[in-house]
């Protein structure tokens, strides 16, 4: 096997590794690190009013196209009513209708929405407006402003800000003030502009919305000027002339209508809420997955049940503490006993803290020794012997568990999670060691997997490690790589420098 | 640090990474690893091939054979008890003449029946052997010490351990057992490893782990100059052992008997890098060497000339 063939299989499996991640970090929203929390926002709008004696329809224009925003979730409420959405020219609408209700009546409309970046103000090119109808002096104006500010004017935006400013002259303005009659408030304005816009054949409409801040009590809802310069959608804010959509600014509906009508009834009243919550960000992810039709959720660990996610999550860090010990065997040169005994012993250290698992490992194996000593002595057969060695291992964890408990010390009862199999193969293989190479190589090798195992902890308890692998189980895809790479790493171990600089001819024997 | 890697590679030190990497899993099939790590098979594959060996005595393969040992041993006072699997001299026992009833170790240790009895169940058992899978306990001679290295041996006897490379003689040591080392030629035990000159059959400096020495640290003898007898008939035997096996890369043990000269003992498809430190020079170096100017397909006698030509201590980068 030649180390082009793993080069290339390493890349595409790294290829295969990230690629997954970035889809469902980037475009799934799943959560990088833990305990993230994504910025939600409840919006609500509650209708009031008064029925008459007939049948009641009411209407509220709901958010549809909303740039830099999606929609997590949505509810109505209502006591009686009959619920409809669908889809108007300017817009979404819910209809809530009865045909005879009592007394005054509220509903209301909640949604949860989250930024989305992804999401642009994706509606098609609109067609050319067609020029508003007036008389003759009124026409007259118009055409002398649209003259005038064209000439002030480079494109689609400067004619626009330029407007606008006229616009907000008012009646210094001697062509504005021959428009001004309805009023003047930012929806009027913005209003005015799209009719003065149409005038010069550039498309343009009012957008309503609130600003995502939390506040207490009742928002007003603000209007944008959309102006669309033939490739897209600009926004203007009608009284400051700012150009571009405020990050926080929420559209919720558009058109020079209200946000709510209603027929049949009286007294409407509309307020507008805005809440701001924080949602796990794996929940909004989820919920966005599913919108969007992907698999990638029905195919996450989240789809098993939470017993199962826990073990889960504990396992797949088994291989992030494998790829530690390759690094120190192959790289560093540690000797341990037993390739993988380290791992199992620092996922001992999980439960008991790292301190605590030390002692209680060193106490056992210290313990479990003198036992194999003495039972050399009876000369057993070694399957039997090794029963015994377990056997005993097993009876000095219900001690130590049980003199915790009297004096008080909580670690001592996590101990049952030691693997006592791989306990029982170390006392063997030591005490092996002990007697063929000495103690002190037998103690070295039993510190050399102690601190292995140390370090396999600390970095199995990276609770970001631990989320990532668990979040993006593709991930350990890269672990394949490491170990590929370095399973092909012909280099020296760290440990070789030290071992083979007799070798060197400048380091002569004192 | 990065300063010392480079020079190690300089010298053409092999490290462990590259050993296995590059010439254990290249040159040392799978499927042949059982004629070397069953010491047994490997005694009786020699013997077909004309290899000197130390003579079998018998054959302990199960519980029920252990009381068979006496009648094995009746004749030979001296034997050694070698479990067939064994790693790195575990569970080795040389028994070097008897007190009574008890048997007498080389270091001097009785041993009555039963504690005897007890090593040979454990090492039926698996306990010396790698994955302690079952294993079958060699009864054979005791080599005879040669007086050759009596001034560079703590009791026990002095081995030589010769790597060979696609059937060409690399790299030679001598490995003389130490107080330390209980009389075992072994250097993990604390054995000194002496490197040899492939062209002559002359001791260089020695190791000690991982320190160089000049003298023994129990004899108090000076370790280089002296000349291994029958140098050529070992390299020789070294170099036909790849016939044997069909493993590129493997360490010859060889054990020079006072009455029967060279013997090979066992053959090691992951022989060790502290030869290097006997030697003072990189492995690396030498294989480079092989691999660019070498006859891998020539018969034995011409592959110990192209090594005797080659290796001449020291060998210079190529």
């Amino acid at each position: 096997m030649n180390n082009r063939h793993i080069y290339i299989l390493a890349a595409l499996l790294t290829v295969l590794g990230i690629g997954l991640f970035t889809y469902k970090a980037k475009v799934l929203g799943f959560p990088v690190r833990p305990q993230q929390q994504t910025q939600t926002w409840t919006i609500e709008a509650a209708l009031r009013f008064d029925p008459g004696p007939a049948a009641v329809k009411a209407t509220l224009r709901i958010p549809s196209l909303t740039p830099g925003y999606s929609l997590l979730d949505e509810n109505f409420i209502s006591r009686g009513f009959g619920v409809t959405t669908y889809i108007a020219p300017a817009g979404r609408e819910a209809q809530w209708s009865v045909r005879q209700a009592a007394g005054p009546q509220t509903m209301y409309y909640r949604a949860v929405v989250y930024r989305d970046e992804t999401r642009l103000a994706e509606d098609t090119t609109p067609p050319f407006p067609t020029p508003p109808e007036l008389d003759e002096a009124s026409q007259l104006a118009l055409e002398a402003l649209i003259a005038e500010v064209r000439r002030q004017s480079a494109d689609v935006a400067s004619f626009t800000v330029q407007l606008l400013r006229r616009i907000n002259q008012g009646d210094q303005d001697p062509y504005v003030r021959v428009f001004l009659k309805r009023g003047d408030t930012q929806a009027d304005r913005a209003q005015l502009a799209t009719m003065l816009l149409a005038g010069a054949q550039i498309p343009a409409r009012v957008a309503h919305g609130v600003f995502l801040r939390s506040a207490p009590g009742a928002v007003q809802p603000e209007s944008i000027l959309e102006v669309h310069d033939g490739v897209q959608w600009l926004y203007f804010n009608p009284t400051t002339l700012q150009q571009g959509l405020p990050p926080d600014f929420l559209i919720w509906w558009r058109g020079d209508d209200p946000i709510a009508e209603v027929t049949g009834g009286s007294n409407l009243d509309v307020t507008l809420a805005v809440q701001e919550n924080l949602l796990p960000a794996m929940v909004v992810a989820e919920r966005r997955a599913e919108q969007s039709g992907s698999h990638a959720v029905d195919f996450s660990l989240f789809a098993l049940p939470i017993a199962t996610q826990a073990v889960y999550s504990v396992l797949l860090m088994i291989p992030i503490g494998a790829l530690v010990i390759v690094l120190l065997r192959n790289f560093v040169g540690v000797k341990t006993f037993g390739t993988f005994m380290p791992v199992l012993i620092a996922l001992a250290f999980r439960e008991t803290r790292l301190v605590w698992g030390i002692l209680l490992f060193a106490i056992i194996v210290a313990l479990g020794l003198l036992i194999r000593f003495y039972l050399e002595k009876l000369r057993l057969l070694l399957v039997p012997r090794l029963t015994c060695v377990l056997t005993v291992v097993v009876l000095l964890m219900v001690a130590i568990s049980i003199v915790s408990q009297k004096l008080g010390l909580q670690p001592g009862l996590s101990l049952a999670l030691f693997p006592m199999v791989i306990i029982s193969m170390t006392i063997e293989r030591m005490s092996i060691v002990w007697e063929e190479r000495g103690a002190s190589e037998a103690i070295q090798e039993g510190i050399g997997s102690l601190i292995v195992a140390a370090i396999a902890y600390l970095v199995m308890g990276i609770a970001w490690l631990e989320h990532l692998m668990f979040v993006f189980p593709e991930l350990l895809l890269l672990v394949i790589v490491g170990a590929l790479l370095a399973g092909r790493y012909t280099g020296y171990r760290l440990l070789e420098l030290r071992r083979f600089k007799g070798v060197l001819p400048e380091h002569l024997a004192q | 640090m990065f300063w010392r890697a480079r020079r190690l590679k300089q010298e053409g030190v092999l490290g462990l990474n590259m050993r296995n990497g590059e010439y254990i899993l290249r040159f040392n099939p799978r499927s042949r690893y059982p004629l070397v790590d069953d010491k047994l098979r490997t005694k009786q594959l020699a013997l077909q091939a004309n290899i000197a060996v130390p003579p079998l005595y018998g054959v302990i393969r199960t519980q029920h054979d252990i009381r068979l040992l006496p009648d094995i041993v009746r004749e030979h006072p001296q034997f050694v008890l070698k479990p067939a699997h064994g790693s790195a001299g575990d569970g080795i026992v040389v028994i070097a003449g008897r007190s009574g009833s008890r048997y007498r170790t080389i270091g001097g240790t009785l041993l009555d029946e039963e504690s005897l009895a007890h090593h040979l169940s454990n090492a039926i058992n698996g306990q010396f052997s790698l994955g302690g899978v079952q294993d079958v306990v060699i009864v054979e001679y005791m080599v005879q010490f040669s007086p050759v290295f009596e001034s560079l041996s703590y009791q026990g006897v002095p081995d030589i351990r010769v790597i060979v490379f696609r059937g060409i003689p690399i790299m030679a040591m001598v490995r003389l057992p130490t107080r330390a080392s209980g009389g075992k030629a072994n250097l993990h035990q604390g054995a000194v490893g002496a490197g040899i000159d492939l062209a002559t059959g002359v001791t260089l400096t020695g190791v000690l782990g991982t320190e160089v020495i000049t003298h023994h640290p129990d004899t108090g003898n000076p370790i280089a100059g002296v000349k291994v007898p029958d140098w050529d008939t070992m390299l020789d035997i070294a170099a036909r052992c790849y016939e044997l096996t069909g493993l590129g890369y493997i360490g010859v043990d060889i054990v020079l008997d006072r009455d029967r000269g060279p013997l090979v003992l066992e053959l090691n498809a992951r022989p060790g890098l502290a030869i290097q430190i006997a030697n003072r020079q990189g492995l690396l170096r030498r294989l480079q060497i092989c691999e660019q100017r070498a006859d891998f397909n020539a018969p034995p006698a011409e592959r110990v000339a192209f090594a005797k030509q080659a290796f001449k201590h020291p060998v210079a980068a190529a």
